[in-house]
């Protein structure tokens, strides 16, 4: 008995506490940035793909939503010919971002990607690549390892040492 | 030529005045217009006390919503199943909202604006409610469907347990009024409200209004966790519109009732016009209404028949006694 009348005064109370909803269109959600939304693909500092069409990505996707072909520019730089990843199939995990040896595929804080038809949720290459950098300013990864595509001589990069000559004996 | 009949007494020229046509159509019009903007207002308050907006997007503060869902209800399916009782089926929404509309007719909703005066509305206030149960009954019974048979079955019990302490704790208003009319009720309140005297009675007629309605916590007749949506599983359209409206219907009456009886209905400071009054005590217990489903969950079957027979029945009844016994002591 008292119980109840209790409930009801409390509930009463909820009046003047604030409310939880956020009015979305109007005002947005804070979305940290870590948050898994709209794939891009990210260029170095000197505004080259960082992209080194590994597959890596696409063979880490388990929902198979990233295609791409690999080819090669005349220094030897690998890069995809195309680059498309299906958003309609999409689940956001960032599984992608975690395969990718290049910091390249990237996750942003970013989900309003509403479409009314559904061919056009899938983005190509020149929709996906960004200008800049992303979450890691700076970072290129030729300047630490990779093959010679004229950002570093053979064994100059960070932590490298030069190549050893197997031919030799001595340690 | 019906409410010339209807009001006993008549003048002839008096009677299909445009005055009387009038209080006609704003008690139709208040009693509609007030149950379909519950709607709204039950969502928005009930989105109050549990922290949310609620619809707030269609229109100023969310108001054109009850446009909308009337609407959407207008252009909804409607579907009678193949294996309904079809007559019965068609006729059972109706009966719901005849039956609680005819009620509002003898509401006095200020001095002068009421239909008619009954001088046995309490009566007939208790006998359309009676009538009320028919609709679930046969809505239930005709869908031919377990569910709403089964919802049904619940609802008959429910209402006509607690239709038999809700006349009951009535009585001890009729007794100190000494009228069963709407209108020398209010009137015999000039001196104080009934509620002080007949607190008692108060609750129990509450509660009942809240089983008689069967709103939360006592919807056990429709307990969408358990039964569907019982008696009107299988109602489409405006059919379903009809009960849904229904429903608010009887939230408005219920509350204009415990208004009336209990409050004084439309007795109040002068510097507002007394209709004002009778509204504001109305929705006022509108408010009680819906701050009882945002607060309560639904008790077992059993236990709400318990708690009808063993607490509500014999406390109406002990308040009927000794408001007897007062009252002839006084004399």
């Amino acid at each position: 008995m008292f119980s109840i009348l209790r409930s009801i005064w409390l509930t009463f109370l909820h009046i003047f506490h604030a409310t939880e909803t956020v009015e979305y269109p109007e005002v947005k959600p804070y979305l940290a940035p870590r948050y898994r939304g709209r794939i891009v693909l990210t260029r170095d500092a000197a505004r080259n793909e960082r992209c080194v069409a590994c597959y890596l990505c696409a063979a880490a996707c388990p929902v198979d939503c990233i295609s791409l072909q690999a080819t090669e520019d005349p220094q030897g730089r690998r890069y995809p010919e195309f680059f498309r990843i299906n958003f309609s199939r999409c689940i956001f995990c960032g599984f992608c971002e975690e395969a990718c040896p290049t910091y390249a595929i990237q996750l942003t804080p970013d989900f309003e990607m509403g479409e009314y038809d559904r061919q056009n949720m899938v983005y190509e290459k020149q929709y996906l690549l960004i200008a800049g950098e992303g979450k890691y300013p700076g970072y290129n990864f030729y300047e630490n390892a990779g093959v010679e595509v004229g950002v570093k001589g053979k064994g100059e990069g960070k932590n490298e040492e030069m190549p050893v000559d197997v031919k030799e004996l001595m340690p | 030529m019906l409410i010339c009949l209807a009001r006993g007494n008549i003048k002839n020229n008096d009677c299909l005045s445009m005055k009387y046509l009038l209080i006609i159509a704003g008690v139709l019009l208040i009693a509609l217009s007030v149950a379909a903007g519950l709607i709204w207002v039950e969502r928005r308050l009930l989105s109050l006390w549990q922290d949310r907006l609620g619809p707030n997007r269609v229109g100023p503060f969310g108001l054109a919503q009850v446009i909308a869902d009337t609407v959407k209800l207008f252009f909804k399916e409607d579907w009678i199943p193949p294996f309904s009782d079809r007559p019965v089926f068609l006729m059972a929404p109706g009966i719901l909202m005849i039956t609680i509309l005819l009620t509002f007719a003898v509401i006095p909703f200020g001095p002068d604006f009421y239909v008619f005066d009954s001088n046995i509305g309490i009566l007939f206030f208790l006998g359309n409610s009676s009538l009320g149960v028919y609709s679930i009954v046969l809505g239930g019974w005709a869908s031919n469907n377990k569910y709403s048979l089964i919802g049904a079955m619940r609802a008959s019990a429910q209402m006509l347990t607690y239709e038999v302490f809700m006349g009951l704790s009535l009585m001890g208003v009729v007794m100190m009024a000494d009228s069963f009319s709407f209108c020398s009720i209010v009137e015999a309140q000039r001196n104080g409200w009934f509620i002080i005297p007949q607190f008692f009675g108060f609750v129990v007629f509450f509660i009942a209004g809240v089983a008689e309605t069967h709103r939360l916590p006592f919807d056990i007749p429709e307990a969408e966790g358990e039964l569907v949506a019982g008696y009107h599983s299988e109602y489409s359209g405006m059919k379903f519109g009809m009960f849904f409206v229904g429903e608010y219907l009887g939230i408005t009456l219920i509350s204009a009732i415990i208004a009336t009886l209990f409050f004084g209905g439309w007795l109040g400071p002068s510097f507002l016009p007394p209709v004002f009054w009778f509204l504001l005590k109305t929705f006022f217990f509108i408010g009680v209404f819906i701050l009882l489903r945002a607060s309560l969950p639904r008790p077992r079957y059993d236990q709400l028949m318990k708690f009808g027979w063993k607490v509500l029945f014999p406390l109406a009844l002990l308040n009927l006694l000794v408001t007897g016994a007062v009252l002839i002591f006084l004399k």
